[in-house]
């Protein structure tokens, strides 16, 4: 076979490879169905339960991408901002890294203090724990302008706004665009904790119902569907930063 | 004398520190003229340049350019560096026009010129031998390349001071000895001043009209050296005697200043 079908269907392979081990191992050892389930008994559940994983899973994929919309919105503003001025950066920096090391499920129970269950608690945990690295990113990409541009700009009367605009943002874009990869699977953990503590809504109720009801095979699935949102999702981000900033992706380093 | 930049007992350190890059540094260039700096490293030539084109202001002394003292970012100069700096994301076309969509008159004038200033830049591209190049992005072209669509960038708003800082540096010795050519060739034809910094003697020798040596940090002129070798100077002049023995002479000087 050729080396490039090969890679291609690489994926699909080491998949139906680990599906299948995990089928003989649980029949082989006999593993009872509510400890682990077979991956045929969590095709099972996903057909019997099409229906209400459909409903839940649309509605954690829109939990989870306003919150990330937030974040994207909010993450390059402050980026820019932290970006821009060396003071902000000091200011804001520790501030960020505090933030970022809080546990977000602990934040959980204060927003629904404030918001009550279910929709918001959601959105703002997905957009609280995602836009972190958009921040640092958006603020790399600035940070690292070279200086001898920056002194070609400078003698030619360039204002910062210039610089900025001629130089920074293009330049934090491929920043940008690889952090939204990482951020929009963050959004969906952000959503899920929040729909599984304080929601009657989403994959994450729907997993914590079926946890209670004892239907193990029921959570694998839930865990499925997710996990199929997060490669759909970061597929679209992957390819819309290859769409956009091309000419930061010349070497063929990581396709070899 | 006055000349067109003029450096009168500059002090200069950076930021709050007190170690002087330069000190007491002297230097006086005529228009166009070609002046070359020369010293060991760490003698502050970049610092040089910096003041030169009102990035940095001194501590003490005057810095002028064209008469007129130095208070704020000296536009009437380019700059290129060993780096070519370009934009990844531009083409060679769309960097050189990156001066003219930032220095005044041109950009307010660059919707209504647009057209003008392409053929300018593809002009310029053509001058140093990048004829056809216009369309590629800099990834695609050589170093050397890189460093022509460079000095292009710099020459673009047609300034009347260039300010060169170890520009074939990071190039292989056939393709510096080339662009030296292109250097010399722009500089007979602009007939403009150029102030270039580097480490490399006989390109000093070879290109300028006067090689200022300067002293280890904190830096000032030890030596100025006259060449009187004929323009228009071939690359066969770097092989006279002659010329051999100005660079002897001067690498004399910076083995002193290194002491």
């Amino acid at each position: 076979m050729k080396q490039s079908t090969l890679i291609r269907l690489s994926p699909w392979l080491f998949t139906i490879g680990l599906l299948v081990i995990w089928e003989v191992v649980v029949r082989a050892f006999n593993i009872p169905t509510f400890f682990l389930p077979p991956p045929t008994a969590i095709a099972q559940a996903f057909v019997d339960y099409s229906g209400p994983i459909a409903r839940n899973s649309w509605i954690t994929l829109e939990t989870t991408m306003i919150g990330f919309g937030l974040a994207v919105g909010f993450g390059m503003l402050l980026g820019l901002l932290v970006g821009w001025s060396r003071a902000i950066y000091a200011g804001l920096y520790p501030l960020m890294i505090g933030f970022n090391a809080i546990p977000k499920v602990a934040v959980v129970p204060i927003l629904v203090l404030w918001f009550g269950i279910g929709f918001v608690p959601a959105v703002l945990t997905a957009f609280l724990i995602s836009f972190f690295p958009i921040v640092v990113n958006v603020a790399t990409g600035l940070a690292t302008i070279e200086p001898e541009l920056e002194d070609v700009l400078k003698a030619l009367g360039a204002s910062k706004l210039d610089i900025m605009r001629k130089v920074g943002i293009p330049r934090s874009l491929p920043y940008f665009f690889g952090s939204l990869k990482v951020a929009i699977t963050l959004a969906f953990v952000g959503s899920v904790i929040s729909e599984s503590v304080a929601s009657n809504y989403g994959i994450g109720n729907l997993m914590l119902q079926a946890q209670a009801q004892f239907q193990v095979p029921l959570i694998f699935a839930g865990l499925v569907a997710l996990a199929i949102e997060g490669i759909a999702m970061y597929a679209a981000m992957a390819f819309l930063e290859s769409r956009m900033t091309g000419w930061a992706q010349r070497s063929g380093f990581a396709q070899n | 004398m006055s000349g067109f930049v003029t450096l009168q007992g500059v002090d200069h350190a950076y930021g709050t520190s007190n170690t002087l890059a330069v000190q007491g540094l002297s230097i006086d260039v005529e228009e166009g003229e070609f002046a070359a700096v020369v010293g060991p490293s760490g003698c502050g030539k970049s610092t040089l340049m910096k003041l030169a084109t009102g990035l940095q202001f001194p501590r003490a002394g005057t810095v002028t350019v064209a008469g007129e003292k130095v208070t704020a970012p000296v536009k009437i100069a380019g700059m290129a560096f060993q780096a070519p700096t370009l934009l990844p994301w531009r083409t060679t076309l769309e960097n050189l026009l990156l001066p003219l969509e930032i220095v005044q008159p041109h950009r307010s004038e660059l919707h209504r010129k647009r057209a003008e200033y392409i053929a300018r830049a593809k002009n310029l591209l053509t001058s140093v031998g990048l004829r056809d190049q216009g369309d590629k992005y800099p990834w695609e072209l050589s170093g050397g390349m890189q460093q022509r669509t460079s000095l292009c960038r710099a020459l673009i708003h047609e300034p009347r001071l260039l300010m060169l800082d170890e520009p074939f540096g990071a190039l292989d010795a056939f393709t510096r000895e080339e662009l030296w050519c292109v250097i010399r060739d722009l500089h007979a034809a602009r007939k403009i001043t150029v102030v270039l910094v580097t480490h490399d003697l006989r390109e000093a020798v070879f290109l300028a009209d006067r090689v200022f040596v300067m002293s280890a940090r904190p830096g000032r002129v030890l030596v100025e050296r006259k060449i009187d070798i004929p323009r228009p100077r071939d690359l066969e002049v770097t092989y006279t005697s002659e010329f051999q023995d100005i660079v002897h002479e001067l690498r004399g000087h910076i083995v002193k200043a290194r002491q």
